[in-house]
């Protein structure tokens, strides 16, 4: 890739911030959480629309097929329906990340998986919805589906895209030092080959889309679930050929998302196409077996390492080729392959790498970023190859990756730059806890115990399109009547961010998280944000968010301090009081100079009138020097090691997952509470995914468990018991200290459960999921074989 | 198709409703009552999201017929708090403080099948509380939380602080 530009990081001179906080590091139940347990707040299904209209799609019984006519005139007909489109509506591609757009709202030509959508119908309720998809007549030309990603590669013959020779969908090589080298000198190495499983989000609350065009004015108001109104925005405004000023987007609250909901989904653009093909409101309310079908989840990879080390049990060299299962389009698949490629990088120091990876276009939902989306691959295979070496050398798993672990200033030969890091402290705790020591190799046979490590970014680097504007803004706004208003469009998915950031807006204006208003969520009224993914929300709208408040506080201090007859530089704010420095407690139990924070706000007011300030956050770019080294690249990382003790049921197969020890840097936690929260979910969807998470295709890519009833996921009785910890920890670089804390704890669980069953039965398995099924051969396999 | 009024006595206040015999109570509830505290987030009795106490007990409603459920007590998340001062019930408090809460979809159902069991069971085990919230999923808790909230619930019960 040629070089493209190089931005200074200016914010990497950061000051010296206090590290003594009022309200950053509370445990604050989240603000929205009353509205939430009463059954106030509205997620999109709940909204209803003056003269709003209902949508239904229609979806594909073939994973592949030509598309040879659609005839929906019988449709048409039916009593109460309005309108139907067909992918005629929607002849221009989409995708989130740009240059790789191939997705359409409704299928155009062919269909490519099971499900995909092929028309979609406004009807007067969703009872007359339904009964029209059944009077559209799609004749279709079956194709052979391919759904193996290996055999796809194969198959030039059969391409799913026709510009995509073997059905590759993306392909990179990236050399980091000189690893074939490297590993030819190493004293020992391992090579071995993993595969992780096609898991799916399963957020509870299924996608809606109520989109209101105005024929009068030409505007387009969609309320939807979605991690990334901006994207979903320009995708709009592309796919309906409309300026954005004319869109607007607000997101009423989201039922979780874990990145399952970080792309428009097709109910945002086919609820938009219709509402303005009929002129009235249009919702569409995904069914379960929708969700399935628009999957966007975990991308299963075929991965062969080798991994090289030194004499010593440091790591030489890592070689990692990646066959990635990319399902039917692009989606975010670039960014993830090239994620895969980073995650090599951290938490240990690997001198030298060589990736080489392949997306590979198969006849299957697509996959796109999910939870730890790139990392929780490798760092499974990792993870075991080090616990693997560490027996080689006579060290125990923890003492490897000790051995090998980053500090912080450690720069990567990718580039990628850790500014702070804690992950030794997290090792050394969750060893410590878990007595890990004394129980390694020590328990009875059925019973073990295992350690693993993780990182995610926390931030990144770039925007999916080339675009020098800041990241995120934040604007606060002061007056009377309302007191602090904080707008930002950041979008709270579930994680608290909301809450969060009233707490950081609070903490600088020395005013009661509870007495901040957030508004987020809306393209019209919030400001700019580019959503949530890449666990960035906390950093950047922190960094906006500190940079408003200043920029309030240079307003007000003065105020303040003529109030108080005192210099400008002597006043700080807490608690809701201005106050000087020096004389803030009066003698005798009389006032010192204060001045309460709504009185200063009421005089400034007088004058000035109301007061608003904006901050913004642009994250430094650190570019790296090969194909796709840009990704990955983040203003920083967080850190997490977990232990997970197992009991496998030496009858059935089983595994009980009895305990996890979680340790997490996440530099200064803002609501620790909230990062509990994060760590908790983490595991669940980690122990889901080790053990019983699979959506099933069968050969001719039909979906086999397009349900919640089919497709196993951890109930409560499913998760164990579980010790997180938060290690000490301020990054420097972070607003506030605080970095990531969503994404990183993902990715230890599955290794360190993997590991604590090669420790109680002394096999290593190296695909997912565990099932009962696989446990009991290798264990009938290890008697027979004895 | 044929409808038919029923009578349908939900959080204490009788409705009449239009309804065919095919109409689900989950659907009822959230379009024609406007009660939309009701979530769905399947539609086919596995995720627990729409559940609801009927004469007491948790039910499914997108499981339910809402023409069979008339002459019944239904009781939503919307009538658990107190319906005068709007105080939270304290197992919704207890939610809140124990960070139970996360995107909030799967809460209504979470609350309203640990107060069916609490109502009927008021000393439960560990066992019997996760025996009553398996049916109940959540995506973002890891339901650790969850359990430790309807725990500290039941001790404040015996306790006689609630």
């Amino acid at each position: 890739m040629t070089k493209l530009y190089e931005v200074s990081n200016k914010y990497n001179n950061y000051k010296e911030y206090t590290r003594e906080f009022t309200e950053v590091g509370r445990n604050i139940p989240r603000l929205d959480g009353p509205a939430k347990v009463t059954g106030k707040v509205q997620y999109t299904d709940d909204l209803v629309l003056p003269r709003m209209v209902y949508g239904k799609i229609l979806r594909s019984p073939h994973a592949h097929a030509n598309i040879k006519s659609i005839d929906y005139s019988e449709a048409l007909k039916l009593d109460g329906v309005l309108g139907v489109i067909t992918g005629e509506d929607c002849p221009i591609a989409y995708g989130i990340v740009p240059h790789n757009a191939n997705e359409h709202a409704l299928a155009v030509g062919k269909v490519r998986n099971w499900g995909e959508g092929v028309a979609a119908v406004a009807a007067i309720d969703e009872a007359t919805a339904e009964k029209a998809l059944e009077l559209i007549k799609v004749e279709y030309e079956v194709l052979e589906a391919i759904v193996d990603p290996r055999e796809a590669v194969k198959r030039d013959d059969l391409r799913i895209h026709e510009d995509h020779p073997n059905n590759i969908a993306y392909e990179g090589v990236q050399v980091y030092g000189d690893p074939d080298k490297a590993l030819a000198e190493s004293d020992y190495v391992i090579e071995k080959e993993f595969y992780s499983s096609y898991v799916t989000h399963a957020f509870i609350e299924p996608q809606a889309a109520i989109a209101d065009f105005d024929p009068n004015t030409g505007k387009l108001h969609l309320y939807a679930t979605c991690q990334v109104p901006h994207y979903t925005h320009q995708q709009l405004a592309k796919v309906l050929e409309m300026p954005m000023n004319k869109i607007r987007i607000t997101v009423p609250l989201i039922g979780g998302g874990f990145g399952g909901k970080g792309v428009a989904s097709q109910a945002d653009f086919c609820s938009a196409l219709l509402s303005r093909k009929i002129g009235r409101p249009v919702k569409i309310t995904y069914e379960r077996s929708d969700v399935f079908a628009t999957n966007n989840g975990r991308h299963p990879c075929y991965m062969k390492f080798k991994m090289g080390f030194d004499k010593n049990g440091k790591i030489t060299a890592v070689d990692f080729n990646n066959l990635m299962d990319g399902g039917a389009y692009s989606g975010w698949g670039i960014v993830v392959l090239f994620y895969t490629a980073s995650m090599v990088h951290i938490p240990y120091a690997v001198p030298n790498v060589k990736f080489d990876g392949k997306r590979i276009f198969t006849n299957k939902p697509t996959c796109g970023a999910q939870r730890g989306l790139g990392g929780v691959q490798p760092r499974f295979a990792m993870e075991q190859l080090l616990d693997e070496a560490a027996e080689h050398f006579g060290m125990t798993p923890y003492e490897i990756k000790k051995l090998n672990a980053v500090e912080s200033g450690y720069t990567a030969k990718s580039m990628m730059y850790v500014p702070h890091s804690e992950y030794k402290k997290c090792l050394d705790e969750v060893v410590e806890k878990s007595e890990y020591m004394n129980k390694i190799g020590k328990l009875p046979y059925g019973k073990g115990i295992g350690l693993s490590g993780g990182y995610y970014i926390s931030g990144t680097s770039y925007t999916l399109y080339l675009s020098y504007k800041p990241h995120t803004v934040a604007t606060i706004k002061i007056d009377d009547e309302n007191g602090v208003t904080l707008y930002c469009g950041a979008t709270d998915i579930g994680q608290g961010v909301d809450t969060v950031m009233a707490q950081m807006a609070a903490e600088t204006l020395g005013v009661k998280t509870e007495d901040v208003k957030v508004v987020p969520r809306d393209t019209q009224i919030s400001t700019f944000d580019l959503g949530t993914f890449a666990s960035r929300l906390t950093f950047a709208t922190g960094w906006a968010i500190r940079q408003a408040a200043e920029k309030v506080n240079a307003e007000l201090f003065p105020v303040a301090a003529s109030m108080l007859r005192c210099r400008g530089d002597e006043i700080a704010v807490k608690d809701g009081y201005f106050y000087s420095i020096y004389e803030r407690h009066g003698r005798h139990g009389k006032k010192g100079k204060e001045v309460a924070w709504a009185e200063v706000v009421d005089v400034y007011m007088q004058s000035n009138g109301p007061l608003s300030c904006s901050g913004q956050f642009t994250p430094p770019r650190r570019k790296g020097i090969q194909q796709g080294g840009n990704i990955g690249h983040s203003p920083t990382f967080g850190f997490s090691a977990q232990v997970a003790e197992v009991d496998v049921d030496l009858d059935t197969g089983k595994i009980n997952v009895v305990k996890i020890t979680e340790a997490g840097d996440c530099g200064q936690p803002i609501n620790p509470m909230s990062v509990e929260g994060q760590v908790h979910g983490s595991i669940q969807m980690g122990l889901g995914q080790a053990l019983y998470e699979e959506m099933q295709i069968a050969p001719d890519g039909r979906f086999l468990n397009p349900s919640l009833h089919d497709y196993k996921m951890p109930t409560i009785r499913d998760m164990p018991k579980v010790d997180a910890n938060i290690v000490e920890a301020y990054d420097p670089s972070a607003p506030y200290g605080g970095k990531e804390s969503g994404e990183g704890p993902i990715q230890p669980t599955i290794p360190a459960i993997f590991s604590a069953v090669y420790d109680a039965i002394g096999v290593r398995f190296t695909e997912m999921p565990l099932t009962p099924e696989k446990v009991l051969n290798a264990i009938k396999a290890q008697k027979a074989s004895k | 198709m044929k409808k038919k009024i029923v009578k349908l006595d939900i959080n204490n206040h009788v409705y009449e409703v239009l309804v065919s015999a095919t109409d689900l109570l989950v659907d009822v509830i959230r379009k024609q009552i406007g009660l939309t505290g009701t979530k769905k987030g399947c539609g086919q009795g596995d995720c627990g999201a729409c559940t609801v106490l009927v004469d007491g007990e948790a039910q499914l409603s997108c499981l339910m017929l809402a023409i069979a459920c008339e002459g019944k007590k239904i009781t939503t998340i919307e009538g658990i708090a107190n319906q005068e001062t709007g105080e939270l019930h304290p197992l919704q408090q207890a939610f809140l403080d124990h960070g139970a809460v996360q995107c909030g979809f799967c809460t209504p159902g979470m609350v309203l099948s640990s107060k069916a069991l609490v109502d009927n069971n008021p000393t439960p085990t560990e066992e019997e509380i996760k025996h009553a919230l398996e049916g109940n999923l959540c995506r973002c808790t890891g339901y650790v939380l969850i359990l430790e909230a309807v725990e500290s619930y039941v001790d404040s019960l015996a306790k006689g602080e609630v």
